[in-house]
């Protein structure tokens, strides 16, 4: 039972609070995308044995989706923070990059 | 290969069974193969096993990051049936079934395959018509099944309880041909079956690197020093997109948990294989007589083979609620495996970006009652280059043309 | 033979006798036996049957690492089998019976396998019953099956209630002995929030019978004035007879409270499962003692060591007159002072070392026992009871030097650390050369969401297997006698060959014995993981508690490579069985699944009503009259509808509020067709497809405001549907100024429906519902008969229809109302049934029965829904690839049967030829067939190749039992084509 803090309303929820919302920081191509460019985003992941970088919704809490940095061997939650951006925080990268020497980057 | 027989075993009790020979060898890894399969779970070592016997390419090695069938195929609840909805489906599980059907006698080790028969229960009447749909449509692919009344499903299943306060059993799909096997006999026998071919298996051999040479491929770098090919076959469940990655491409694939636990052993208290897929739980009883149970997977991406508690829970609730004897029961076991789910939760049987390198992955939840099946359309896409008809709608190029094979529509689950 | 002795029993209340029976005949015990000791206090030595051979066999142990003393408890609807003696408390009128065994546990057919034991060494099936094909099915795994298993379930179901509770604390200590309390402590004085669970009912693990000081005290007298200490603290809560079971991701703590095993029937839930949210996990869970292998160590009376001295300690049983001690090490001699101070005797000590020359053997020696150095077990003699050991050299073969008479061997080969806690997650294991045993390794410890360590281990389950080790690393002082090392002991003797490898038991449970460990390693199963599973080694109940690392150690031996090469298996959790009961806990019956109820929900229950599941929903599907079939009822409602007046409970419809200055433009996104033009005042029907270009639902948008819409979704979508709008709101377009509402269950809604609604809403009275007030596909606010109310003109049914919402709790009220008004027209509640034949009636899709999750809006005729203006809705570049603009995809059509009857819903239209796989080609299929009341003939829409361009085209569709049946392609509207029954 995973436990990430909602950085809309403070609260250290339990995974059966929350919502798994799959990899984060997609970019959506819609309408005049070359198919490659759609099939990239609608369907091939990332899927790192490591940080991932990902979303998930407040769902019986404050409704809202916020975004995680979470591995995926040992589950450490490295950070939590708005949905609204395109890009990690810079501080939670520096964090990332000093708990995890040889990390290859969120992109 | 020493031929198993009840004779070979009567003749070894009289010297305290210490004539047996090994049932594969653990050799170190040549310089070259004509194919590499990396990953000997059941889906490899069975693509190594075909690429043998059916196309005759036999200077091949499995090599497998742990011990051979130490992933999902050792680890699954060993569910068998092909009662799939749409066509490419139900005739890859159901070649791997006709396969599972003679497998002992092939590969001469008893894969215990016991068809004793599969009820999925229709517990709305969506679901009444979603099975039903499947009958017709198992009908015309050949396949027996048949829609049964819940009345039926109570002389089956003594102990259901056919009227839960939430949703009454209205009947269920059944396929007679359906039912379990042992896991890892059926890693055993294959591994044992491609050593006696002369196939390397390399175990505790762990892939780092994949080599190529103008978009083809070379061979691979491992931890016990790099080994060159003609072809690579990547079979590794769970780990798929991490091989994909290593090759310098994605995948349609994501990787999470699928828990399952047993019970004590007990006396039988079920003889055939139920799932019910609207409170999803699934169950059966093992020859050992541990109740072997199961739901649905946990979502988050995580490669630990740990899911998280609250999915036992919620199984185990349903489980409960629809055989409420075994609530005095106790559960003695549980475990996960690392599932990669694809973008329609069907496999990928798939040349990719690379020439020569092929994967075969995604088999999500239902990956064990595929084994041969997908082992025989592996093979064939490998030795031809090109696939056969059962792996060529499973091709990666599906998700680009928006060609997806989904059988969540039967209001199915794959497991 | 076992039994009571006169003085002692720490444990024990004798003035409390008990009665209990076991296979049917009657015992005494007292408060405070386990049912392990009431029943060798009887003379009861052998308890069961092994799994495989059916031996013979008694208890090996005290605790939750017995292998094969488990019972039948209780009857009936009660019973629980494969219960574990050594943890069950005696109770009065307990009644148990042994297991695996016809027609008796004296005399056990089963047993067969142990005469041919030779022929089923690990894996004899892998290799055998292959011939014939089919008799696997019918004839070699029937058999096994029911000679497998161990005891009976239960036949009907369980009466008992379960619980389950949260808790939270900062530390969180599994394990009430003396490194549990002074862990607890510690914490206490730090202030820290502390659970204390102890799995038996007794505090202080093994200290009490062990013996030695701590702070100068008797352990007994040091962990009571604990316990009075720590009781003064307010932020320690202290359990008994609760079982910290498993340690889960990000430290979740499952823990299993047996409540009422030992009070059955006094209405208290069974058991309790605790999670448990804590800082950190101790694990100060103890070690177990392991057996020795030699042949025949598992006749009925050998026994590990520390049990015996726990049986004549904590509940005053001897389990022999004369005991023989076969050990590896000193802390076995303690169970010689043990026996020689409860007045038995001790044949001699059989110590494997060459030399015995510690504290403990000289106090044993003083007390005049014959101590054998470097000797070991060559044979135990005796079937159902211990007679004889046979002595011989444990550097040698075997050969019997000596045999000793007695009725009780007690075996120690060592302790294993128990790290199950600690290692459920993750945290990892080091080999300890010098105490032979795998223990925690602090540097690796699993750890949590922070990355914070989650579990630590502190005492024996850390490696400090001695009182002065355990006591230093809490900072105690603590006296007891020295221990000189052991000697790893795997085989005894050491050069044991075949025949004696052959009698030497692992595994008790499952009857795996050394040679099949070794016939594992030689056929090349010599991972461990293959080892365990070739040899069914430490998969047995107990879980290998006793025998994962000999087994371990033997499979090394074979392959000639240091045990932690080879390596562990994995720990999982639970530590021992906790009951399915508790893991449900109280969500069963009604509280299985939350249950949603509409305002009118009593009004349908008191009718009768015949009810379906949708999503938490349980929504009618028609309303039977007496003795009317559902089939009748349906029909029945349809009619009237069509000539009269129906009401539908059409509450569970999703509604969501969306409001704000960017709403039209998101809706536009949302919706395949245009909603930002949508006037106010209007309703229009729209589609949402998902990014995959995939229907995904539909349903009326109404425009409410300038500002806000209202979007219907269908019952099932509801939530579904507004998380999706929440999702592309917080996630995509975050600066769009927009706000969504979910007021599903804010109001009730009832669709009036038929030529005569419009009479029965005038009848009630208060707004205007004229055709030409509120025309088809408006909407108005107002009052009727006094109810505030937004009548939306909308039709699912092809009828005059009126759907009519009010807040929730007036539902009922309105209903009601609605109800008795129409009697005069005939009004009739109508069902879900009625709904979806009257919307097929009309060629209106329904979304989960056109839709399947791989249909998109152009395969169902929707293209007048699709916006050709709009540069993107979700779900529009989707529907660009080429196998959705494929001119190949099957679309939608209505199917006529040729004779009238009725199609069989899901039956596929056959097309000439196989395909490449030998699959009978298709070219269609049925998505919703009905008997039709109106047409009083079958109706059905299909998906069908190439179908609006092949009208009248006839297709055959096979069906049940050969039948072929004919359809013809017709269009999907059978009703009212022109639409005037609903614009009326």
């Amino acid at each position: 039972m995973l436990t990430l803090t909602c950085p809309c309303c403070g609260v250290t929820a339990e995974e059966t609070e929350l919502t798994y919302g799959h990899e984060a920081h997609l970019k959506r191509f819609g309408p005049g995308s070359t198919d490659a460019e759609f099939e990239d985003y609608l369907f091939n992941r990332k899927n790192p044995k490591g940080v991932h970088f990902e979303r998930w919704r407040h769902s019986y809490g404050c409704g809202k989706w916020f975004l995680a940095a979470r591995s995926t061997v040992t589950l450490e939650v490295y950070g939590t923070y708005s949905a609204q951006t395109t890009e990690p925080p810079a501080e939670l990268i520096a964090k990332i990059k000093e708990k995890c020497p040889g990390w290859e980057g969120w992109q | 290969m020493r031929r198993y027989s009840i004779f070979a075993v009567a003749r070894e009790a009289l010297r305290y069974h210490s004539g047996w020979e090994r049932a594969w060898r653990a050799p170190e890894p040549k310089k070259r193969y004509d194919v590499i399969v990396v990953g000997a779970g059941g889906h490899g070592l069975a693509t190594a096993y075909y690429l043998g016997k059916v196309h005759g390419i036999k200077n091949v090695a499995i090599i497998e990051k742990g011990w051979l069938g130490g992933g999902n195929s050792g680890r699954n609840t060993t569910i068998i049936r092909s009662n799939y909805l749409q066509d490419a489906s139900a005739a890859i599980f159901e070649k791997a079934l006709q396969l599972y059907e003679g497998l002992s006698r092939d590969l001469n080790y008893n894969v215990m395959f016991s068809p004793r028969g599969l009820l999925m229960l229709a517990q709305s009447e969506h679901e009444v018509r979603g099975y039903k749909r499947t009958v017709y449509a198992n009908a015309l692919q050949d396949i027996k099944t048949e829609w049964i009344s819940r009345e039926r499903v109570k002389e089956l299943v003594p102990i259901i309880n056919l009227d839960g306060p939430r949703y009454p059993v209205l009947g269920a799909l059944y396929q007679e041909r359906g039912g379990t096997a042992r896991h890892d006999a059926v890693n055993w026998g294959y591994a044992r079956a491609c050593d006696a071919m002369g196939m390397d298996i390399i175990q505790q051999c762990e892939v780092t690197g994949i080599r190529t040479e103008n978009g083809e491929v070379r061979g691979v770098d491992t931890t016990k020093g790099a080994i060159d090919c003609g072809k690579l076959a990547v079979v590794v469940a769970g780990h798929s997109g991490v091989l994909a990655n290593m090759a310098g491409f994605r995948l349609p694939v994501e990787s999470c948990p699928l828990q399952a636990w047993v019970s004590e052993p007990i006396k039988p208290v079920i003889d055939v294989v139920v799932m019910a897929n609207l409170v999803h739980c699934y169950i059966s009883q093992s020859d050992k007589g541990e109740l072997v149970l199961g739901g649905g997977i946990d979502h988050p991406n995580n490669y630990t083979q740990r899911g998280s508690w609250y999915t036992l829970e919620e199984t185990t609730r349903a489980l409960v609620e629809t055989y409420p004897i075994i609530s005095r029961l106790k559960m003695l076991r549980q475990w996960g495996g690392i599932m990669d789910i694809t973008g329609d939760h069907s496999p990928i049987i798939s040349k990719t970006p690379v020439r020569n390198m092929f994967m075969d992955c995604g088999w999500g939840t239902g990956g064990f009652k595929a084994i041969p099946g997908s082992g025989w359309a592996m093979a064939e896409l490998v030795a031809r280059g090109e696939p056969g008809p059962l792996a060529a709608p499973f091709g990666l190029d599906r998700f680009r043309e928006g060609r997806f094979i989904d059988e969540s529509v039967a209001a199915g689950v794959a497991h | 033979m076992s039994t009571r002795l006169s003085k002692g029993g720490r444990l024990i209340d004798r003035s409390k006798p008990l009665s209990f029976r076991f296979n049917g005949a009657p015992m005494r015990g007292f408060a405070g036996d386990s049912l392990a000791a009431a029943l060798l206090a009887n003379g009861q030595v052998l308890l069961g049957r092994s799994f495989k051979y059916h031996r013979p066999r008694g208890l090996i142990a005290s605790g939750a690492e017995e292998p094969n003393a488990l019972v039948n408890l209780g009857r009936n609807a009660r019973v629980e089998p494969d219960q574990r003696v050594t943890t069950t408390e005696l109770f009065d009128g307990l009644e148990a019976a042994s297991q695996n065994h016809w027609p008796s546990l004296d005399f056990d057919i089963g047993a067969i396998n142990n005469t041919f034991g030779k022929l089923f060494p690990a894996g004899f099936y892998y290799k055998t019953f292959m011939f014939p094909q089919i008799a696997w099915k019918y004839l070699f795994e029937p058999v096994i099956r029911r000679a497998a298993g161990l005891g009976t379930a239960a036949k009907e179901a369980d009466p008992d209630r379960y619980e389950q509770a949260y808790a939270y604390c900062d530390v969180l200590v599994a394990g009430g002995g003396v490194a549990g309390l002074a862990a607890a402590l510690a914490e206490a004085k730090a202030g820290k929030r502390v659970i204390v669970m102890e799995q038996t009912p007794f505090w202080g693990g093994r200290a009490p019978v062990d013996g030695g000081t701590i702070e100068g005290l008797a352990p007994a007298e040091w962990i009571d004035r604990t316990l009075d200490l720590l009781a003064t603290y307010p932020n320690v809560q202290l359990m008994t007879r609760t079982m910290v079971a498993g340690l889960h991701n990000h430290g979740y703590a499952i823990c299993y409270e047996r409540v009422a095993d030992h009070t059955p029937g006094d209405g208290r839930p069974r058991h309790r499962l605790w999670r448990v949210r804590a800082g950190v996990t101790v694990a100060a869970t103890g070690a177990i003692e392991r057996p020795l292998a030699f042949a025949g160590n598992d006749v009925p009376g050998v026994m590990l060591a520390s049990a015996v001295r726990d049986y004549i300690v904590n509940w005053a049983v001897s389990p022999g007159d004369r005991v023989v001690i076969v050990t590896n090490n000193d802390d076995a001699y303690r169970t010689a002072l043990a026996v020689l101070d409860a007045g038995l005797t001790v044949e001699a000590v059989v110590d494997a070392r060459e030399r015995a020359g510690g504290d403990l053997p000289q106090l044993v020696r003083a007390r005049g026992v014959r101590v054998m150095e470097g000797r070991g077990i060559a044979g135990v003699m005796g079937h159902k009871a211990v007679t004889h050991v046979q002595v011989c050299s444990q550097a040698g073969e075997g050969g019997v030097t000596e045999t000793l008479e007695c009725d009780c061997v007690a075996m120690s080969g060592g302790w294993s650390p128990v790290v199950h806690i600690f290692s459920h997650v993750g945290g990892k294991l080091l080999w300890d050369e010098a105490g032979a045993m795998f223990r925690p390794d602090a540097t690796r410890a699993p750890t949590g969401p922070d990355g914070s360590v989650l579990a630590r281990a502190v005492g024996a389950a850390n490696g400090h297997l001695t009182l002065d080790a355990i006591a230093a690393e809490a900072g105690l002082s603590a006296e007891v006698e020295p221990e000189a090392p052991l000697a790893p002991v795997w085989v005894m003797p050491a050069g044991a060959g075949q025949a004696l490898r052959f009698k030497a038991f692992l595994d008790y449970q499952n009857d795996v014995k050394v040679s099949d460990v070794e016939l594992a390693a030689r056929e090349g199963y010599t991972s461990v993981e293959h080892t365990k599973r070739y040899t069914t080694l430490g998969m047995a109940s107990d879980q290998g508690k006793l025998s994962n690392i000999n087994g371990l150690a033997i499979l090394s031996d074979s392959l000639g490579q240091p045990i932690p090469t080879t390596g562990t298996t994995t720990f999982r959790p639970p530590y021992t069985p906790i009951s399915f009961g508790a893991m449900a806990g109280e969500a069963r019956g009604d509280l299985f699944q939350p249950m949603r109820r509409t305002a009118m929900q009593d009004w349908h229950e008191a009718k009768g009503y015949h009810w379906e599941p949708v999503g938490f929903w349980r929504r009618p599907y028609c309303y039977p009259r007496g003795a009317e079939s559902h089939r009748d009822a349906v029909n029945r409602e349809i009619t009237n509808a069509r000539t009269n007046v129906g009401l539908l409970d059409a509450s569970t419809l999703g509604k969501i509020l969306v409001k704000g200055p960017d709403a039209g433009k998101f809706l536009d996104m949302m919706y395949t067709n245009m909603m930002s033009t949508l006037p106010v005042g209007k309703c229009r029907y729209g589609l949402m497809c998902n990014e995959n270009g995939f229907l995904s639902d539909d349903g009326v948008v109404v425009r409410l405001s300038d500002d806000s819409w209202l979007c219907h979704t269908t019952s099932g979508g509801a939530d579904r549907i507004h998380a999706h709008m929440e999702d592309w709101l917080q996630c995509e377009w975050w600066d769009w100024k927009v706000y969504t509402a979910n007021l599903t269950e804010q109001y009730a809604q009832i669709a009036v429906v038929g030529p005569k609604a419009r009479k029965l809403l005038e009848k009630l009275g208060g707004m205007d519902v004229s055709k030409e007030a509120l025309p088809f596909m408006t909407w108005a606010e107002g009052t009727l008969a006094g109810f505030p109310v937004r009548v939306y003109r909308i039709s699912f049914s092809g009828e005059l229809s009126y759907e009519i919402a009010v807040p929730a709790n007036m539902g009922a009220a309105l209903w009601e109302a609605l109800n008795t008004a129409g009697e005069e027209f005939g009004a009739m509640p109508y069902g879900t049934e009625a709904l979806h034949v009257m919307r097929a009636e009309k060629g209106f899709i329904m979304i989960g029965d056109e839709t399947d999750g791989t249909v998109i809006p152009q395969d169902l005729g929707l293209n007048w829904a699709i916006s050709k203006k709009k540069a993107d809705y979700l779900g529009k570049r989707a529907q660009e690839r080429s196998f959705m603009v494929s001119p190949d995809r099957w679309r939608l059509v209505g199917l006529e049967t040729l004779d009238g009857s009725v199609l069989p819903d899901g039956v596929y239209a056959v097309a000439e030829g196989n395909n490449a796989n030998g699959q009978r080609n298709t070219q269609g299929r049925v998505t919703s067939s009905y008997y039709s009341p109106t047409l009083k003939k079958g109706i059905a829409m299909g998906l069908v190749l190439h179908g609006p361009e092949r009208m009248g085209e006839i297709l055959d569709f096979p069906a049940d039992k050969g039948a072929v049946i004919k359809a013809r392609i017709v269009d999907p509207c059978f009703y009212d084509k022109e639409g005037e029954k609903a614009d009326a």
